[in-house]
């Protein structure tokens, strides 16, 4: 091996795997890799490497590794249980609890026999763009120690980037899989709404709520996918549908033909008019992006949607909405934090004591301002008004889509983010600043279609994303069209995108260096 | 979940300091002083934000509450095993008898 373990994509691991490593040696090499960096890194929130060793151990006694995705370790977002393993979401309210049950993602990639490398870092209940509402620890950007690694998905974007796990389960509610794969130069996708299961997700917003893969490469993230995606009777609202075949559309994608492909660059997301708090060297890559899926034979033209200039407000009225009730389950009876129970306070105080303690203050904020939206008097004029903006959303998605409406496009792309990663602390006090991050990525999300992040350049020496979305249950031409644009760029570049990053490549830690 | 009608409507402003404490009761919610002061402050900036969808034509226009159609979902009525007992127990604040033990619900005199 010309590389170490560490820095390799997982397809390369599998076959790595397949000539005779050990998931012992690979995950080794990760933990290895963790316990060096990750004191200032801040991945993660949960290792146990005696575990993660054993498990190994396990694979490679059974001689299966390699088969699939069997002795490749993954890193999970805290927001998904795991059955005796510390679970806290990125809070206090949870801090210690072991949950008695597997999410369905946590269950189908134990199957699969990969190994669980460790919980990864998170806002607070997914409520955040940068992982500075975690209750725990800061996260940082491998690609400058000062910059956030995005969020809510920061440990896990962090950790893939930083070489501290092959890939990375993320969820995404508002952009929380695709902010953060965009400003650490990871693809991260959003499937379909429905189309992975929410079975053991713990809840922030249940009609966006979707996990989805982070990875190195389009193709790492097909293969994730594939391997959590299809059809659960635990979620009621799991689309019934065959698992998707994506990492075959991400080889053929990788081959360059676009011919025939019909690509909307959306005015809305930092076009014309539309520019303001988008930086000029994150248009300028997004621009270059789509100049080279031209080149690939791709059509392209621009396409208006109004109505997402309306979507970040009707997502913060929306999800904070949905969390206000979700997070009414954390009342201090069944499970986590309780405070003030000393015989004198009675259920109702401590309850408010507890969620007193046991919340940051993001999520008190959501808490409120979602009570607030949902209250009645009010209920029209922000819940229900957002709602009928989310039927707007949706039609501008279909009308683009429909040829007969005048759009006629197969996928409709933009910038994932209107900025490259900013500096820690910069927006912490300023909610709105920060809720801004996620104004490309909620369109997406409110219409339930799947949408990719994929490298497209550096801006000020750091990653800018490209975000391709699709229609509903159309994820495979996301994976097609971001492994096009990916197989141009490595090509043009002479190497892979995260090669770019210094850090990683500079120090194999462990493993066949 | 109710709220006092006198308070302010979208076009009367933000929300005041007694407001978010009564949000904040509703809601179960207890607040220091200094929270209070600092979330009264950023909810209005944020619900001046959010107030913007307003400005939206959506006369006949349905509410979207999901994405995706949303049926019932039935299952075959069939006895499966739940969780064992012991296990739920296990990550509970506080457990007795086999059940969670709660604070007290009723006053002195109940």
């Amino acid at each position: 091996m010309s590389t170490s373990f560490t820095a390799m994509t997982v397809s390369e691991l599998q076959d790595a795997l397949r000539d005779g490593a050990t998931s012992a040696d690979v995950t080794r090499s990760y933990l290895d890799r963790i316990e060096a960096e990750d004191g200032e890194l801040g991945a993660y929130l949960h290792v146990d490497p005696e575990a993660s060793l054993e498990r190994a151990a396990a694979v490679d006694a059974a001689g299966t590794a390699g088969t699939g995705l069997a002795g490749v370790p993954v890193a999970l977002k805290d927001v998904v249980v795991t059955e005796g393993i510390p679970t806290t979401s990125g809070s206090r309210i949870l801090e210690g609890w072991k949950p008695p049950y597997d999410a369905t993602v946590a269950a189908r990639l134990a199957a699969a026999d990969t190994v669980l490398l460790g919980k990864t870092n998170m806002d607070e209940f997914a409520m955040g763009s940068s992982t500075e509402n975690s209750a725990y620890r800061v996260t940082r950007n491998p690609w400058n120690p000062e910059r956030i690694p995005g969020g809510s998905s920061g440990g896990s974007s962090a950790a893939v980037a930083g070489g501290l796990a092959p890939w990375a389960i993320g969820t995404d509610t508002g952009g929380s899989i695709r902010q953060p794969a965009a400003l650490t130069g990871l693809v991260g996708h959003k499937p379909t709404y429905g189309s992975v299961s929410r079975y053991g997700l713990i809840a922030f917003s249940s009609s966006l709520d979707q996990a989805g893969p982070m990875a190195r490469t389009v193709l790492d993230a097909a293969l994730l996918h594939e391997a959590i995606g299809g059809h659960d009777p635990l979620d009621s609202t799991s689309i019934d549908a065959p698992v998707p075949v994506l990492a075959e559309c991400a080889r053929r994608g990788a081959e360059g033909d676009l011919s025939g492909l019909k690509v909307g660059v959306v005015r809305e997301l930092g076009g014309d008019g539309h520019a303001d708090g988008y930086e000029p060297g994150v248009l300028a890559r997004v621009a270059e992006a789509v100049a080279l899926l031209e080149s690939m034979g791709a059509e392209v033209r621009e396409v208006s949607c109004p109505a997402f200039d309306l979507a970040l407000p009707a997502y913060y009225l929306i999800a904070p909405s949905e969390a206000s009730s979700n997070l009414s389950r954390f009342d201090g009876v069944r499970f986590g934090l309780r405070v003030g129970d000393d015989g004198d306070h009675d259920l109702d105080e401590v309850m408010a004591l507890t969620r007193q303690r046991g919340f940051g203050a993001e999520v008190k904020r959501r808490i409120i301002l979602g009570t607030y939206a949902l209250s009645s008097g009010y209920y029209e004029a922000y819940y229900g008004q957002a709602q009928k903006v989310r039927t707007l959303i949706s039609r501008d998605f279909s009308a683009a889509w429909d040829g007969a409406a005048g759009g006629g496009v197969d996928v409709l792309v933009s910038p994932t983010t209107p900025t490259v990663a900013f500096p820690l602390g910069s927006r912490v006090d300023d909610p709105v600043a920060m809720y801004a991050a996620d104004l490309c990525t909620l369109p997406a999300s409110l219409a339930g279609v799947p949408a990719i992040s994929v490298p497209c350049g550096l801006s000020d020496g750091l990653p800018v994303g490209f975000q391709i979305m699709a229609p509903a249950l159309a994820d495979d031409r996301c994976y097609q069209v971001a492994a096009a644009l990916e197989a141009a760029q490595d090509a043009a570049r002479g190497s892979r995108f995260l090669d770019q990053l210094p850090r990683r490549a500079a120090q194999p830690v462990g493993g066949a260096a | 979940m109710e709220f006092h009608p006198s308070m302010s409507t979208p076009s009367q402003g933000p929300l005041s300091r007694d407001e978010v404490a009564h949000l904040a009761r509703l809601a179960r919610l207890a607040v220091t002083d200094e929270e209070l002061d600092l979330f009264a402050g950023q909810l209005a900036a944020v619900l001046d934000a959010v107030a913007q969808v307003g400005k939206a034509g959506v006369e006949d226009v349905q509410p979207t509450t999901h994405a995706v159609p949303m049926t019932n979902v039935m299952r075959a009525d069939v006895v499966r095993p739940c969780l064992p007992r012991e296990a739920v127990l296990a990550g509970a604040p506080a457990a007795e008898d086999g059940r969670f033990r709660v604070p007290r619900i009723l006053q002195e005199e109940a």
